[in-house]
């Protein structure tokens, strides 16, 4: 789960991570009423939307008026915001944040991740800050220091100084550097983070060493145990769709194509799409139906998979371990009628009480295209929609 | 032969009184497993059909002489029950359960590294040596004993892969879903090394994803040791970047885990890459007959 940056900033304020003052605004007059707020000559106006560059895309300004603020607010918000990372639809703009300005001396990068291969949190600096840190990683891969933590000690000082030392921070800065390393492991490990990324961690014209923006994502298996990080999810910047199935205990991902899958079992999805694509049209989706699916559940899924008015054929791929077929058959001819199916609907299903499923489905009157493999059935549901 | 399970393994259950517990603990014992004993904090003196249930693992494992546990624990709790069993000195730990929280399997992971447990999973199938051995959730009937070894980070794609082959003729001498978790205990090479000292596993199905670099390293291992043929597949090279695909650990990001990298990496140890998911098993044939000549 992905979070704003002024939530992420809060979240790591309480941790004691040292972040800017500001306050976030939903209409102009909140916005002018933040920046007279803070009592500063000058504060930074930013966009909050679940995607980077905004900056290049023109929603972060400087500004010295609670008129500017109010101006940048009124032009933005309630529109979409078009930057590199959100595709060509952009992202609805439904809040602006107003902090306080800092001068700027050096731009570094911090990040924190789970390392796979350490099995650890790693820390990730860089003396390049303000960048793509994926395309530093690309071009000058020296830059870039990765350190892992061990779990048993946690943050030590000596690593947290070793840091610092090797991004080239001096004298009183290595010292905040430290604590703030120390604070932002605690605050990773006590919400269940999967990614901090503080890109630019900023040292100031007077020697402070803080965070200008700030991007939080958590471990999804980890928020049960965290309400309070749960309710700063925000669903406007979640595929309609996706939050839909989530509600039945489905995953579903969006894509472009328009061939419908449904399948049980994330590896099998992914293939079932590779396999469509190999055949030469595009997945809509993906779609894991999970292994105790019942009837209702596929015909959610249905309805989903329907919803996107792109998907021109639906192919059903199902493996029945648990899950059994004769149970997919009766769901899949129940949500069929629900929905009045009227576009190519191939078949495949194996395992479990597979003949009994087969039988519900050719009995159902429902028009079904039988496949007997995957093969056959990606195959069939390219030549469904012609090519 | 055969990898990790057999005829003799003797296996606990832990969360045997769960709707998944007990419905996968029947199922295994019907294949032929030998279901030794439950865990069940609380519930220790009474049994599941016939099966004892125990309070503690240690418990259980001193009663029965297991050597082998199962894990169906929901996942707040099953970082703790796969401690437990790893305390107990229990020597294969299988976790079936999906969605553990990353960072208690970096603690588990950490105290694995001083024990003599091997851990397989979490989020995975199972492990099962056909005709011999079945523990997790796979459908023991789609197997045929036999002489090839399967890894999978996936599921219902292994049993597609099993079922391709024995619809061929060709059996299998082990099955390891090792998980689709980010962090695992038992890992690719890992599972390669058993395979490569196996005399009863004459070649390999392996079978990726996106997300990660454990396949590009499989890959170097396999180039630099592996003597048998090995056939691969990766699913997810339709994935965007940045998007979980269902499994936590099946995700691109930060400029890795692409399909297109570890088909590159594969291909370039001399492994036979299936571009479709429905050629696994006429791929391994080939590979086979291959080498035999």
């Amino acid at each position: 789960m992905n979070i704003h940056e002024f939530q992420a900033k809060q979240v790591l304020g309480r941790f004691g991570v040292p972040v800017p003052k500001g306050q976030p605004a939903s209409t102009p007059e909140e916005a002018a009423a933040a920046f007279r707020a803070l009592g500063l000559p000058k504060a930074v106006i930013k966009v909050q939307i679940h995607a980077g560059g905004r900056g290049k895309a023109g929603g972060v300004k400087l500004i010295s008026s609670a008129e500017e603020a109010r101006e940048f607010a009124a032009r933005l918000l309630d529109k979409p915001l078009v930057t590199h990372q959100t595709g060509p639809e952009g992202r609805v703009v439904r809040r602006v944040y107003v902090e306080e300005a800092s001068q700027v001396a050096r731009e570094l990068y911090l990040g924190m991740v789970v390392d796979r291969k350490a099995a650890a949190v790693a820390v990730i600096a860089s003396t390049e800050g303000g960048m793509e840190i994926e395309e530093v990683a690309a071009k000058t891969p020296e830059k870039i220091i990765t350190d892992p933590v061990d779990p048993l000690l946690g943050m030590a000082p000596f690593q947290a100084r070793r840091i610092a030392f090797a991004l080239g921070l001096k004298d009183k800065q290595v010292g905040q550097f430290a604590t703030l390393l120390g604070a932002l492991y605690r605050a990773f490990v006590e919400t269940d983070a999967s990614l901090i990324e503080i890109n630019p961690l900023v040292v100031t014209t007077d020697g402070r060493v803080i965070c200008l923006d700030a991007k939080i994502s958590f471990d999804d298996n980890g928020l049960f145990r965290h309400p309070d990080i749960r309710e700063l999810r925000d669903s406007n910047e979640e595929d309609p769709a996706e939050t839909e199935a989530a509600k039945y205990d489905l995953s579903y991902v969006h894509l472009d194509g328009n061939i419908g899958c449904m399948v049980n079992g994330a590896g099998l999805a992914m293939a079932t799409m590779d396999i469509v694509k190999y055949y030469g049209a595009e997945p809509a989706n993906f779609l894991d139906v999970g292994g105790g699916a019942n009837a209702q559940k596929i015909a959610a899924a249905f309805r989903i998979l329907l919803s996107d008015s792109r998907v021109k054929a639906v192919l059903i791929n199902v493996f029945g371990g648990i899950m059994q077929c004769d149970v997919l058959a009766r769901g899949v001819v129940d949500a069929a009628r629900e929905v009045k199916l009227s576009i190519p609907l191939v078949v495949r299903m194996e395992g479990t009480n597979v003949k009994e499923g087969k039988q519900i489905l050719a009995e159902s009157g429902i028009k079904v295209i039988a496949a007997n493999d995957m093969a056959d059935a990606a195959r069939r549901v390219v030549e469904s929609i012609g090519k | 032969m055969s990898i990790l399970v057999n005829k003799n393994t003797r296996v606990l259950t832990q969360g045997i009184t769960g709707a998944t517990g007990q419905f996968h603990t029947r199922a295994c014992r019907d294949y032929g497993t030998q279901m030794v004993g439950g865990v069940v904090p609380g519930k220790g003196g009474t049994d599941f059909e016939g099966i004892p249930i125990f309070d503690t693992v240690e418990q259980a494992r001193k009663a029965t002489g297991a050597n082998a546990t199962v894990i169906y624990v929901p996942p707040p709790f099953a970082a703790d029950a796969i401690l437990e069993a790893v305390a107990a000195g229990v020597e294969l730990v299988i976790c079936i359960t999906e969605g553990i929280p990353v960072l208690d399997m970096v603690k588990v992971k950490h105290y694995l590294k001083d024990s003599k447990s091997r851990l397989i999973g979490p989020n995975c199938p199972g492990v099962i040596t056909p005709g011999e051995c079945k523990i997790g959730i796979m459908p023991g009937y789609i197997h045929k004993p036999g002489r090839v070894g399967v890894i999978s980070r996936s599921g219902t794609l292994t049993y597609e892969a099993v079922h391709q082959l024995t619809q061929l003729g060709i059996g299998q001498s082990t099955c390891v879903g090792i998980g689709g978790d980010p962090i695992i205990g038992t890992n690719q090479i890992d599972a390669l090394e058993l395979f490569n000292k196996d005399s009863g596993t004459d070649g390999v199905i392996f079978i990726g994803e996106i997300g990660g670099t454990a396949e590009e390293e499989a890959a170097t291992y396999i180039k630099q040791n592996f003597k048998k043929p090995v056939v691969a597949f990766i699913a997810g090279q339709t994935a965007p970047k940045g998007r979980r695909m269902g499994h936590a650990g099946a995700i691109i990001s930060g400029g890795h885990g692409g399909a297109a990298d570890k088909i590159a990496a594969l291909k370039a140890a001399g492994i036979s890459v299936a571009m479709s998911p429905a050629e696994l098993g006429v791929t391994m044939k080939a590979a086979l007959d291959g080498h035999k000549n």
